[in-house]
C-alpha cells in the first residue's frame, strides 16, 4: 500500500494538497503521524472521503480514467511478467535487462493506479484474462508466436507502448486543472513513452524499418491488425498550425509527424485492446 | 538717415522680435525637451524597478506564460541540436547523425509551432550559451542531450497541471512524449539500457515532474538572456 507514498507524491506536485484536503495542515500532519502509527490500511478509507471532498463532483470522471488506466497496466504488466518467465524467449544480456525494466515499471503503475482507485474510495477494477495472441481467448489470433518468436514479442512490445502512449494522452483533458492526478497520469505517460523509444530501437538493432518515433502513420510491422493504433499519427496540423515547412524551415512532412504524438479515446483504445481481452 | 536709422531701428526691431521668437520657440522646444525629459526620467525610474524586482524576458501568465515557457525550452533544444548538426562530433556514425537530424527537426518543429501559436504574445529570440558545450566531443554532447532532454521532459510534465486550455494541454501532451522518445534515444546512445533507469524513474515507475521555477534555475546555465517568469501560474 503506497497511501503515504502517493500524497508525499502529491505534495511534491500539488504544494497544496493539504489545504485541499484540510485547511489546518497541522492537523492533517497529526492525522498522517497517527495513521501510520496505528495502521496504513486504515488511511485509504478515510484519504478516500478527503479526496473527494477536496476534488468534488469531478470524481466519478476521474475514477473512470483511473480504472481505464490500471485496465492498460494490467494488460502490459502481464504481458511482460509471462515474457520475462518463458525461458528462451528473451536473449539474455540487454534485451533480457530491458524488458525486466519495462516490466517492473508496469507492475509499480498497476500498484499506483489500484492504490489511487482505493485512495478514492472505490474498488479497482480485477485483473481481465488475457489473449496476448488477439484471439479473444481462442490463443490462435494474428500473434500465436507473441511468447515463442523474439521478433512477434517486440512488434507486440512496440504496439502496446505507443498505444499506451496515445492512451494516456487522450485521457489528459478529463484532468484537467486536477493537479496529482494529471501530474500522475503525465508522469506514467511519459514512461511508456521511453518505453517505446527503446523497443522500437531493439527492433531496429533486429533489421525492422523503424525509428524511436511514430514516422506518418507507419506501424513498422507490416501487419494491418495493428494499423489501428497508428491511424491518426499523421497528422501535420496543430492548433491549426501547419507542421510541414513551417515559417520557411526545412520541416518535412515525416518530420512534422514525427515530432508530434497523436491521443486515442477511450473508445479507440478500448476496441484496439479488445482482441487481447478474454 | 532718418530712414536709415529708421530702417535700422526697425531692422533692431526685427531682429528682436525674431530674437524674442526664437527665444520663445527655444523655450518652448525646451519646456517640450524638459517634458519629454521628465517623463524619460519616470521611464527610467519605472525601469530601474523593474531591473530590479522583475529583471529579464517576462514569458507572462495564465496559458500563454506557459506556452512562452514551452517555447523558451524548445529554443534551447533547436539552437542546441542546430550547432551540433552543424559539425557533428568527432566519430559520429551515420546513423547516430541521422537520428540528430531527426531530433534537430523536431525541436525546430516545436520551437516555430509555439511561436505562431503565440503570435503577438511570443517572446523574442532567446540568446543562449553553450560555452560550457564542447561540440566536438561526443560526451559533451550527449551528456548535454540528456540532460536538456531529462529536463524537458520533466518541465512538461510539471506544467500540466498549471494548464487551463483543454487543447493546450493536449498539445503539451503530444510533445512531451516525443521529448521522452528523444530522451530514451539519447541515454541509450550513451549507455544501451540506460533509457529509464532510476536517475530519472521513481520506484513508483513514475518520471519525474519539476516545476517552471527550478527548470529555469537549471536551463539558466545555457540561457544569457534573463527570463522572468514571475508571472507564470503556480498552481
Amino acid at each position: 500500500m503506497n497511501i503515504l507514498n502517493i500524497l508525499d507524491e502529491i505534495e511534491k506536485v500539488d504544494g497544496e494538497v493539504y489545504e485541499r484536503l484540510n485547511p489546518r495542515r497541522k492537523a492533517m500532519k497529526d492525522f498522517f503521524n497517527f495513521g501510520t502509527k496505528v495502521a496504513a490500511a486504515a488511511v485509504p478509507l478515510a484519504l478516500g472521503s478527503m479526496f473527494k471532498a477536496a476534488y468534488g463532483q469531478t470524481t466519478a470522471t476521474v475514477e473512470q480514467v483511473l480504472q481505464y488506466a490500471l485496465t492498460l497496466e494490467y494488460l502490459e504488466s502481464e504481458f511482460y511478467i509471462k515474457a520475462v518467465a518463458t525461458a528462451g524467449l528473451i536473449p539474455a544480456g540487454a534485451a533480457l535487462g530491458a524488458i525486466t525494466t519495462i516490466r517492473d515499471h508496469e507492475s509499480q503503475h498497476v500498484t499506483f493506479f489500484r492504490s489511487a482507485i482505493t485512495s478514492l474510495g472505490k474498488t479497482p477494477v480485477s485483473k481481465p484474462t488475457f489473449d496476448f495472441t488477439a484471439g479473444n481467448g481462442s490463443g490462435t489470433g494474428p500473434f500465436s508466436k507473441v511468447f515463442t518468436d523474439y521478433d512477434t514479442f517486440l512488434a507486440v512490445s512496440q504496439v502496446f507502448e505507443d498505444t499506451g502512449v496515445r492512451a494516456f494522452k487522450g485521457q489528459a483533458p478529463n484532468l484537467l486543472r486536477q493537479g496529482a492526478v494529471l501530474t500522475a497520469a503525465l508522469n506514467v505517460h511519459s514512461v511508456e513513452a521511453r518505453h517505446a523509444s527503446h523497443i522500437r530501437q531493439m527492433r531496429k538493432a533486429r533489421g525492422a524499418n523503424v525509428k524511436p518515433w511514430i514516422t506518418g502513420k507507419d506501424n513498422g510491422i507490416g501487419l494491418a491488425a495493428v494499423q489501428a493504433s497508428y491511424d491518426g499519427e499523421e497528422l501535420d496540423t496543430q492548433a491549426g498550425v501547419k507542421i510541414t515547412g513551417i515559417n520557411g524551415q526545412a520541416i518535412t512532412f515525416n518530420a512534422a509527424t514525427e515530432a508530434f504524438d497523436e491521443p486515442l479515446t477511450m473508445a479507440q483504445v478500448l476496441a484496439i485492446v479488445d482482441p487481447f481481452i478474454v | 538717415m532718418n530712414m536709415r536709422n529708421s530702417t535700422k531701428s526697425e531692422d533692431q526691431a526685427l531682429l528682436k522680435e525674431q530674437e524674442f521668437f526664437s527665444s520663445k520657440l527655444e523655450r518652448r522646444s525646451f519646456l517640450r525637451f524638459a517634458g519629454a525629459g521628465a517623463a524619460g526620467i519616470a521611464l527610467v525610474a519605472a525601469g530601474c524597478k523593474k531591473d530590479k524586482l522583475e529583471a529579464g524576458v517576462n514569458l507572462g501568465s495564465g496559458d500563454i506564460g506557459i506556452l512562452n515557457y514551452a517555447y523558451a525550452l524548445e529554443q534551447l533544444e533547436a539552437a542546441f541540436y542546430i550547432q551540433v548538426a552543424t559539425s557533428f562530433y568527432t566519430g559520429a556514425t551515420q546513423a547516430e547523425k541521422d537520428l540528430l537530424i531527426d531530433v534537430r527537426d523536431h525541436e525546430i518543429a516545436h520551437r516555430e509551432f509555439f511561436k505562431n501559436a503565440l503570435g503577438s504574445n511570443a517572446i523574442g529570440g532567446l540568446e543562449v550559451n553553450f560555452s560550457s558545450i564542447n561540440f566536438t566531443d561526443r560526451t559533451s554532447v550527449l551528456g548535454t542531450a540528456k540532460a536538456f532532454e531529462d529536463l524537458g521532459v520533466s518541465a512538461y510534465n510539471g506544467a500540466g497541471f498549471l494548464i487551463k486550455d483543454a487543447g493546450y494541454l493536449t498539445i503539451a501532451g503530444k510533445i512531451v512524449s516525443v521529448e521522452a522518445r528523444h530522451a530514451a534515444l539519447i541515454r541509450d546512445l550513451i549507455s544501451n539500457g540506460s533509457f529509464a533507469n532510476s536517475e530519472v524513474i521513481d520506484a513508483m515507475g513514475m518520471e519525474k515532474s519539476r516545476m517552471p521555477i527550478e527548470v529555469l534555475g537549471i536551463a539558466s546555465a545555457f540561457i544569457k538572456t534573463k527570463i522572468n517568469a514571475n508571472d507564470l501560474p503556480t498552481s
